[in-house]
């Protein structure tokens, strides 16, 4: 079942992680590999430890016990490993997390000049070519505020992107965006997909987990309680507690 | 009651030899005193025990007690110890000018560490966490995301305490400086006449504090061009 295992080495691996907060168990012994070019959507209810599991991947929360290895480095309290892994690491936030003070291109080009050296031009350069991508360049110049919602989580994406990372989590990317605006950003993130890019989405767009997702990996109460293809998962979900979850939530 | 507005206006150019002094000592404390509080809000936020302790003692000590009170301390109590007037310390403090100084730093230090950490705490926590998963490193991410923020979100309370010190600078007069108030008690002493003189001493401190409010003005904007209303 594991489609992973048929792919010669993960660039993600997580064995036995356990997180608490305080007394709170919020990540139970979650095993999970992610193979090269693979793109995994988790989803579940609120509180089951789906953003604190893609926190954990680029050591924004620490694990308590268990290994997490990203890209060939473990993650301890090293901080030079966490560096380096963190570069190879892009992450997009539900709230955008925009440096409202920068421009938008300015919040691009920031990373690359600082953790990378890039001369100024070059950044620019790279950083217009992303926007472009995302299809916004002729906001290159305005701040943040100025954006509306949609536009900000596309210019998120592409900030990430400039650290040319070879694999990208999406925490709930979509949630706080008005309707009209999640288009826009599954397209961006559809396109990604296409490339080719290692990605692991937090999300409730099912559509979006049924068209781009390899694996679907459904989260209850810190557990991974089921994961399957799309196809198997939204036509035959072997859990109770996954048939529960989806018609909730596809039944509207 | 005789009433001289004459005095008013003249007495203004006697009051503004000690410009230069209350200046001196508004910029100088002022300075050195935005330095030391940034060194204490770091320790208050370092999250080790033996830096932010320290610190908490230090503010609630020199918020806790009057500004005068800690300036007779520094000016009759400290050379009273021995060790003090043999110390390089005694450079400073044998001037009533290095006391007053010494005070007024102590006293807006403590208070506008309070006010800077109040601004770090303000920028929003995704913000750093956006920092650190593009990789910058904890001193990058203070020194390029947080800093900025903080800045425009302590300016009202910062441009406050500027003004506070500007008018504390004349407690100095207790101490034989001859600041704006000091010139102005010689002259009371001298005229009989303190409704007048005080009264042009308040217009000339109106003044100063109308110019520092337009500036702070001028710097809040600036640091407010990201956010369009």
């Amino acid at each position: 079942m594991n489609l992973a295992n048929t792919e010669p080495k993960p660039v993600i691996s997580l064995q036995d992680v356990d997180k608490y907060f305080g007394e709170f168990q919020a990540l139970k012994k979650i095993n999970l590999t992610v193979a090269k070019g693979e793109r995994i959507v988790i989803c579940g209810p609120s509180g089951s430890g789906k953003s604190t599991l893609i926190r954990c991947i680029n050591r924004l929360e620490e694990h308590n016990s268990g290994t997490i290895i990203v890209d060939g480095h473990e993650l301890t309290d090293q901080v030079k490993d966490i560096d380096a892994v963190r570069r190879e690491v892009g992450m997009v936030f539900q709230n955008f997390n925009l440096f409202p003070h920068l421009t938008i291109v300015e919040n691009l080009m920031l990373a690359p000049r600082l953790v990378r050296k890039t001369a100024k031009d070059e950044a620019r350069k790279h950083a217009m070519k992303l926007l472009e991508r995302v299809r916004i360049p002729e906001q290159a110049d305005k701040f943040p505020s100025q954006l509306s919602g949609g536009q900000q989580q596309r210019v998120a994406i592409a900030r990430a992107l400039c650290m040319n990372p070879a694999i990208m989590l999406f925490d709930e990317p979509t949630s706080a965006l008005d309707p009209e605006m999640i288009n826009e950003v599954l397209e961006v993130m559809t396109d990604l997909a296409k490339e080719g890019m290692t990605m692991i989405c937090v999300t409730h767009e099912m559509g979006f987990a049924r068209s781009v997702a390899d694996t679907v990996v459904f989260m209850d109460a810190g557990e991974i309680v089921e994961r399957n293809t799309p196809e198997e998962f939204f036509s035959n979900p072997q859990q109770q507690r996954t048939q529960n979850f989806l018609k909730q939530i596809l039944s509207h | 009651m005789n009433f001289d507005f004459s005095l008013i206006i003249s007495s203004i150019p006697l009051l503004l030899e000690g410009l230069g002094l209350t200046i001196q000592l508004w910029v100088i404390s002022g300075v050195l005193g935005l330095l030391l509080a940034i060194g204490l809000m770091l320790m208050r936020i370092s999250g080790k025990w033996f830096l932010y302790a320290p610190a908490m003692i230090y503010i609630y000590i020199f918020r806790g007690t009057p500004i005068l009170v800690q300036l007779f301390i520094i000016y009759h109590g400290l050379p009273q110890v021995e060790f003090i007037r043999e110390s390089f310390l005694w450079v400073v403090l044998r001037e009533p000018f290095g006391c007053g100084i010494l005070a007024l730093t102590l006293n807006t230090g403590a208070y506008v560490s309070e006010i800077l950490r109040g601004g770090v705490i303000g920028v929003p926590k995704g913000l750093g966490e956006a920092g650190a998963a593009l990789g910058l490193s904890k001193v990058q991410r203070f020194i390029y995301i947080t800093t900025p923020l903080a800045v425009r979100l302590a300016i009202p309370a910062y441009s406050n305490d500027v003004i506070s010190l500007m008018k504390s600078t004349a407690l100095v007069s207790t101490i034989t400086l001859l600041d704006m108030m000091g010139i102005a008690r010689v002259i009371v002493s001298e005229t009989y006449a303190p409704y007048e003189i005080f009264i042009s001493l308040m217009i000339i401190y109106l003044v100063i504090t109308w110019a520092t409010q337009k500036a702070f003005a001028v710097f809040e904007r600036r640091m407010s061009r990201h956010i369009i209303q």
